[in-house]
């Protein structure tokens, strides 16, 4: 079957549904059974050789490189945006045989006061800027206040806001106020891409990401995102599973297309690779494009180079040798 | 080469295979064939007949590979016998290091065996690498464990002798594991026979028994098809056979094995039941579908293959199955992607085929999705049948393929009784997420291993072993150690056998009776809490020793066995009684007992003969030994197995329903209650055949029964000619185990006639009932079929 024309098709932006607690509160999800499933998907898939050269490549073009640290500073994300516009060498570019569409990154993520360098930074670029807001990581600053923050980003220029939930709301189960709470945020993005964060790690139970997810994209979020990052466990497999199985469950009664973003704690290519196995096997070849799957990460790229430079060179690489993110 | 910008568009996986290469040149190093691996060596390939070994993935040929002749198997069971010398006398701790050193080398060899493998079963290496080789090594390191343990945890067991050991081509490695693992660890020897489609991990692993030091003659591998096969279970100087294959295989060496004193454990087919219910995670069922059926192409024993889904969910559960059916790959074993590998061979390709077929012109729907599929070779696509009916020859077959059939359910109830409307009983799947259920139809399926929320876990830990037609014994943990022991011997009883009685059914012109009874007592059959008289009409004089008439007794035929087993099936509550209960009811037969106990001993004296001291401790003994049973009523306990973590492992004792007892003549009432006891205290119900010389004892015990308590159709006693009542419980299919201590039974005819529905049959020869070899837990244990339910748990 030729995926390729799919991947071009353009798709509608998910409007969200009115709260329908009946898509999810009866939801069934069995914590051993789904760690079965994502521990032996990794070892039913392999790519070797060039294949594993354009794998790397794809994961690459999908990663939304991360900077949210308190010593963020203008300079620091214009290093940031250089390597995201350029995120290999062009002996590297060439050796992929990729001049003619030299690969860059999916976005660049960064806190809402370093959106204006981003977006300075990455003027023409074609490279979207995305940006943390509603009181990240915590998301515990009053909704106001969260509000605001999403329309001060978006007036800078972010293309994307990645929000967080409010995980107190989870634990009391009060869908109603969490779906009033994202459908808020997604008006206030207005044109730019809302990305909800469910901070899996803090709701713990895996019935709870699920119910989460679903109540996140029938408020309209276009992506859901497992971490901020900042959570004692950050994306992991059997989690983004059942966050798939959410977003397959909304797009079979919706028909909207749902994009999917692991954060935290993806470090090595090989974990990239995992993720990319995860999503094929799961949702099909049109989620392995950046308007459908991100990574959010910030080490990744370099693991990704060096394993490239190995592929085009056939010696390993040391990390001094690629450039600073 | 591909170029990287069109992947980047097709994002195809590409091939990805496993190099091969250390094993080919091993078996270029074995280009003129392999031996048989006999007392250390490995004998010369080019001296007898030999048959080719082909890859199922593409036809090639892998190796030659000898037919062991009869000649072939008597020298290796010769070496064996003559390693068990040695090997049995080693103290534990050495065994246990030869074991240790076999895991250890087959660890160092992991990669080597799992391609070797997957070249010669046709399976995907993932499973191979990441299943069967890791299970293979686990096995011998747990078993290094029980080599040391045995002496001190199974004080006065002893290995058995020689093991002759006939495996399947399904898990080649992992099979020769479960099988050699525990026979060496308990002081046996072993010969073992692979299977002709899949002989070369055997015969690598008997190059790894030489690398690993192991003494020349403990291991030795015969390689052959079928006869040679039959040669080795038939052998003499095999004490024990362990057989894993196929239920019609396994039905011929019961017939072949009887009367012939050999241990046997069956490790047979399965159509095992995969239930799922309206409150499961049904994408993590589905996966568990994946995992069951088309794991190792569904050439599984266990292979959950049917599906029975409850009603309200089916067609959302066949959805979302056929979604992922559309995503699995069917092609090289050695491919690192590949979920399905090959069919092992053309002849098991043509028979998925032809009952695929047969489905279809059945009624059923059959569904395979439109994947690619290789153009030659043994593959078949993984496929599922709907609308398949209870009757349907797909849904009763066994047909060890990847297809799976589905049948939908309303109540729980209608899936317990779906589940257990097989002849087999191996394995069950139940999900659900809610526990009191999950829990109760895992205590309600007939199946030796029950897998809630999973599939397809193993252990060696964990007993593994089957219900009913799936046959008998258990492999791994300790249960299945029991299978490569014997108790320590006692002494035989003192009573000789005195032949078969004359069970005269006419008046005799000569008969004296032995005393006048102040009121003639007619004893009758006991029928499901009913004394009944005998179907025949008939009864027989009972004559004490000197030949004096001490009363009649009825001569049941097959139809008051039939009677009885029908009055037993009734009486299935038993079983779902607390043992505090049983307990109650079995102290209950000891006080009633007691206070009759000059009667019983007046009966003991007139009818055997027995002095007044030995007929008073006679009755003795028994009143003690069901004070025995009564107080295990409540304390024969399973066990919680260490196998995975975050896993309850539960090994439960459960009883196997409805068992025949034949008794022996030897003390005729302690030999009868010694017997009964057990199979009660663990809630079985029995229909037991009393001393057809003495049954006098039997008969006055079922008036303690009616005054104890002991709902109807728990016991029922058939008196007449013992042989042909045994035979008749042998071969009655509702009858789950047999015991035969009878002193006129023929162990042969017995065996036999088990083979119907592999009834497990105690030949229990003669003992003395008076001591410590007449009770214990061995009787409790054959009792029992040990079933594991494994449920795994966290939030």
């Amino acid at each position: 079957m030729d995926q390729s024309t799919q991947r071009m098709e353009n798709f509608q932006r998910n409007d969200g549904i009115p709260l329908r607690t009946e898509a999810f509160e009866a939801v069934q999800v069995n914590l051993s059974a789904v760690e079965r499933r994502a521990a032996t998907l990794p070892t039913r898939r392999s790519v070797k050789k060039e294949y594993q050269a354009a794998w790397l490549v794809k994961a690459l073009t999908c990663i939304d490189l991360t900077t949210l640290a308190g010593d963020d500073t203008p300079g620091r994300v214009q290093r940031l945006c250089a390597k995201a516009m350029r995120p290999l060498s062009d002996e590297l570019v060439e050796g992929l045989g990729l001049t003619d569409a030299p690969p860059k990154v999916g976005a660049v993520c960064v806190y809402p006061a370093m959106v204006p360098a981003a977006v300075k930074a990455l003027a023409g670029s074609g490279i979207p800027v995305a940006s943390v807001a509603t009181g990240f990581p915590a998301g515990l600053t009053p909704l106001p206040q969260r509000l605001a923050e999403i329309r001060y980003a978006v007036d800078q220029g972010a293309h994307e806001i990645d929000i967080v939930i409010n995980r107190q709301l989870v634990f009391s189960q009060d869908w109603q106020a969490l779906y009033d709470e994202v459908a808020a945020m997604r008006e206030a993005c207005g044109a730019a891409h809302l990305k909800a964060i469910l901070a899996t790690g803090d709701l713990k139970t895996l019935r709870n990401v699920y119910k989460a997810s679903m109540v996140a994209m029938q408020a309209g979020a276009d992506f859901i995102k497992t971490s901020t990052g900042k959570e004692d466990v950050n994306a992991t497999l059997p989690v983004s599973l059942v966050m798939l199985r959410a977003l397959r469950d909304y797009g079979e009664e919706t028909g909207f297309k749902i994009g999917f973003k692991p954060a935290g704690g993806l470090k090595t290519a090989k974990d990239a690779m995992n993720w990319l196995f995860l999503m094929k096997e799961e949702l099909g070849r049109r989620w392995l494009e950046p308007d459908l799957f991100r990574i959010g990460a910030s080490s990744l790229l370099g693991d990704i180079e060096r394993q490239l430079e190995h592929f085009v060179t056939g010696r390993y690489s040391a990390a001094y040798r690629h450039p600073l993110a | 080469m591909a170029l990287i910008k069109d992947i980047l568009q097709t994002m195809e996986y590409g091939p990805s295979p496993e190099s091969n290469e250390h094993v080919i040149a091993w078996l270029g190093q074995h280009e003129g064939g392999f031996g048989h691996f006999i007392d250390g060596k490995f004998t010369d390939p080019s001296a007898g007949a030999s048959f080719e070994v082909t890859s199922p993935a593409n036809g090639a040929k892998l190796a030659r590979v000898a037919r062991g002749t009869a000649d072939d198997v008597d020298r290796a069971v010769t070496a064996a016998t003559r390693a068990f010398k040695s090997w049995s006398k080693l103290a534990g701790h050495e065994r246990a290091r030869h074991l240790y050193a076999l895991a250890r080398h087959i660890q160092k060899r992991e990669r080597f065996l799992a391609v070797l493998e997957s070249m010669d079963n046709g399976k995907p290496i993932r499973e191979s690498r990441d299943i069967d080789i890791p299970l293979v090594a686990r096995h011998f390191y747990h078993h290094a464990g029980w080599a040391e343990l045995i002496e001190s945890e199974l004080p006065g067991y002893q290995p058995v002798g020689v093991c002759g050991q006939v495996i399947p081509w399904n898990f080649p490695l992992l099979m020769l594991a479960w099988k050699i693992a525990p026979a060496l660890a308990a002081g046996n020897t072993v010969v073992l026979k692979p299977a002709e489609q899949t002989p070369l991990t055997a015969l690598a692993f008997a190059e790894i028994c030489r690398e690993a030091g192991l003494p020349d003659g403990v291991v030795n591998i015969v390689t052959g098809e079928g006869e040679t096969g039959a040669a080795l279970v038939g052998h003499p100087g095999v004490a024990k056979v362990a057989f894993t294959g196929s239920t019609e295989v396994g039905r011929i060496i019961r017939r072949t094995t009887a009367g012939s004193g050999k241990k046997l454990s069956l490790e047979l087919g399965g159509k095992s039941p995969f239930i799922v219910f309206e409150d499961a995670d049904l994408d993590s069922a589905v996966e568990g579908l994946v995992d069951a059926i088309w794991f190792n192409q569904g050439e599984v024993c266990c292979a959950g293959s049917r599906l029975l889904v409850q009603e309200g969910i089916a067609e959302k559960c066949y959805a979302k199955l056929r979604a992922r059916m559309a995503t699995l790959r069917v092609g090289d074993p050695l491919d690192k992607s590949t979920d399905i590998g090959a069919v092992v061979s053309t002849e098991q390709l043509e028979r998925i085929g032809a009952l695929v077929a047969k489905g279809r012109q059945e009624g059923a729907e059959v569904f395979q999705p439109s994947i690619p599929m290789p153009a030659k070779g043994c593959f078949f696509p993984p496929t599922l049948m709907t609308g398949v009916e209870p009757a349907s020859t797909v849904a009763t077959v066994e047909i060890f393929g990847p297809v799976l059939v589905a049948m939908t359910f309303r109540t729980p109830d209608e899936a317990v009784a779906l589940a257990n409307n097989t002849r087999f009983g191996l394995a069950a799947s139940i999900w659900s997420e809610n526990i009191n259920r999950s829990l109760d139809l895992a205590a309600r399926v007939k199946a030796g291993v029950v897998w809630i929320n999973a599939t397809n876990l193993f252990d060696a830990a964990a007993g593994f072993g089957g219900y009913r037609e799936s046959g008998f014994g258990r492999e791994g943990g300790l249960e299945g150690l029991y299978e490569y022991l014997v108790p320590g011997h006692g002494k035989p009883a003192k009573s000789a056998k005195t032949g078969k009685p004359q069970l005269n059914a006419a008046p005799s012109p000569t008969a004296i009776a032995a005393s006048a009874e102040p009121i003639d007592r007619t004893a009758k059959l006991y029928i499901g809490g009913k004394q009944a008289r005998p179907d025949s009409g008939y009864s027989y004089a009972v004559t004490n020793p000197s030949g004096k008439t001490v009363g009649l007794a009825g001569l049941g035929n097959r139809k008051d066995i039939r009677n009885a087993v029908e009055a037993a099936a009734k009486a299935g509550s038993w079983g779902a009684a607390t043992g505090h209960n049983r307990a109650q009811i079995l102290y209950y037969i000891a006080e009633n007992l007691s206070a009759r106990a000059a009667e019983f001993e007046a009966r003991l004296r007139a009818m055997t003969g027995a002095s007044a001291k030995d007929a008073a401790e006679e009755v003795a003994t028994t009143i003690r030994r069901a004070f025995f049973y009564a107080g295990f009523a409540d304390k024969y306990d399973g066990a919680v197995h260490a196998t995975k973590s975050r896993h309850v492992t539960l090994a439960m004792n459960e009883p196997f329903g409805i068992m025949g007892i034949v008794c022996p003549d030897e003390t005729p009432l302690l030999g009868f209650v010694s017997l009964l006891m057990p199979a009660l205290a663990v809630g079985n119900r029995v229909v037991a055949v009393p001393s057809a010389r003495y049954p006098l004892a039997a008969t006055d015990f079922y008036q303690l029964l009616d005054t104890s308590d002991v709902p109807a159709g728990v016991v029922s006693i058939v008196t007449g000619e013992t042989a042909s009542l045994a035979k008749t419980l042998a071969e009655h299919d509702e009858v789950a185990a047999l015991w035969d201590f009878g002193s006129t039974t023929d162990a042969a005819t017995i065996e036999a006639a088990s083979a119907g529905n592999l009834k497990p049959v105690w030949i229990g020869g003669s003992r003395d009932w008076t001591s410590s070899d007449g009770q214990g837990r061995e009787f409790l244990r054959r009792a029992t079929q040990v079933k594991n339910i494994w449920v795994p748990y966290g939030e």
